[in-house]
């Protein structure tokens, strides 16, 4: 199963320490920004193009900064997009290592189907809207969990401790109210 | 060819790692955040403080470049975004990273959350202009700014205290915090067991 809190957090912050030693910071959340450009340039190419200095786009968000979001969606070959790819492959081969999830919670999570029942429709569509919320917030913020959270406290950055402050500010009463029976 | 490799690396390590804390897991995210189970929150504090010690210790040895740090900018929407974030974490289970690798690791329901996510992305694109014009992405507080002064670093400090050195006194502070926080911080009988 899970490894103790003391071995596992010597971990995640050993993992956390030689991203930051080696190569910058770990963040996640603007991968999805660069997936999404992906997608779009690759219905609309026009989305996305080519300047003297750079890459630029016809979406704001995109073109801010200089168009470096822009540059990682004409090239999504790049060290951030590759991390979130190795990401998935590492936790897989995690979970497959150690034998795998069984069929009901590969499904739905134990602890909502102690509180919301078996319905997976349900499950599907809270975790569906929960993923706009979080990506959308994200992006407000500027950083997840990992980058703003985890990241930037590790920085000592400002702006880490206050996005930690709303995320929890909001996340514990939600669960408080919604997780009412244990699993 | 060298950046790549390194992705490869230590994506899969940060994966892997976060599948074996727990972090990837709903039902754990849920006890944390309803403080009936606070292991994965001890995890968490303990490695920013672990991540936080090593960082400022390598630079003042001069092991470790300043220059690969990064700071993001203060603004309103940092709070906001993060309120969001927080109700979505609460009531799916997952944030950004611990979503991709749910959704790898065969979890179904993580597959709808990295649909909503991809769709949430694409709203904020989509409104990002208005956010702009808003204010509320407007630096306050300096903007990119640490607690104290690092060296080299060109960012701007809160407080005038050298900042590698509170940077490792506030990772022992976390570190502290998560051997001291208690297993569990409500009580048994406030949140109600299944009926048998």
């Amino acid at each position: 199963m899970h490894i103790k809190w003391k071995s596992g957090g010597l971990l995640l912050g050993l993992v956390f320490f030689l991203a930051v030693a080696l190569v910058k910071p770990i963040g996640v959340s603007t991968q999805f920004v660069i997936l999404d450009g992906v997608l779009w340039d690759a219905i609309a190419p026009s989305v996305v193009s080519e300047t003297d200095s750079g890459y630029t786009s016809t979406n704001a968000y995109l073109a801010k900064s200089g168009g470096k979001y822009a540059a990682s969606v004409a090239d999504p070959l790049n060290y951030s997009f590759v991390f979130v790819l190795a990401m998935m492959v590492g936790a897989a081969l995690s979970v497959w290592q150690r034998g795998g999830l069984d069929a009901s919670e590969r499904s739905i999570p134990a602890l909502w189907r102690a509180n919301f029942g078996d319905g997976t429709f349900k499950r599907y569509a809270v975790a569906f809207l929960g993923g706009f919320a979080v990506l959308y917030g994200a992006r407000l913020a500027g950083g997840c969990t990992s980058g703003h959270m985890m990241s930037g406290m590790m920085q000592t950055a400002l702006s880490g401790y206050i996005f930690a402050a709303g995320a929890f500010a909001a996340a514990i009463p939600v669960a408080l109210m919604m997780y009412k029976q244990e699993a | 060819m060298t950046s790549i490799l390194l992705a490869t690396l230590i994506g899969a390590a940060f994966g892997a790692v976060l599948d074996r804390i727990g972090a990837t897991n709903p039902n754990l995210i849920g006890k944390m955040l309803n403080l009936t189970n606070t292991h994965l929150m001890k995890t968490i504090l303990l490695a920013i403080g672990t991540g936080s010690i090593l960082m400022f210790g390598g630079q003042m040895m001069g092991l470790v470049d300043v220059g690969h740090m990064s700071v993001k900018a203060t603004y309103v929407g940092v709070f906001l975004g993060g309120l969001l974030l927080g109700a979505g974490w609460a009531v799916s289970g997952y944030c950004p990273g611990t979503g991709v690798c749910a959704a790898a690791s065969g979890r179904k329901d993580a597959l709808f959350f990295v649909a909503g996510g991809l769709l949430g992305a694409a709203a904020y694109m989509a409104t990002y202009p208005a956010w702009k014009a808003s204010g509320l992405l407007t630096d306050i507080a300096g903007g990119k700014v640490t607690m104290g002064e690092i060296p080299a670093s060109g960012y701007d400090a809160v407080t005038s205290l050298p900042g590698d050195i509170l940077g490792i006194a506030l990772g022992a502070v976390f570190v502290l915090v998560a051997f001291l926080l208690p297993e569990r911080i409500v009580p048994d009988h406030v949140i109600g067991h299944p009926a048998e």
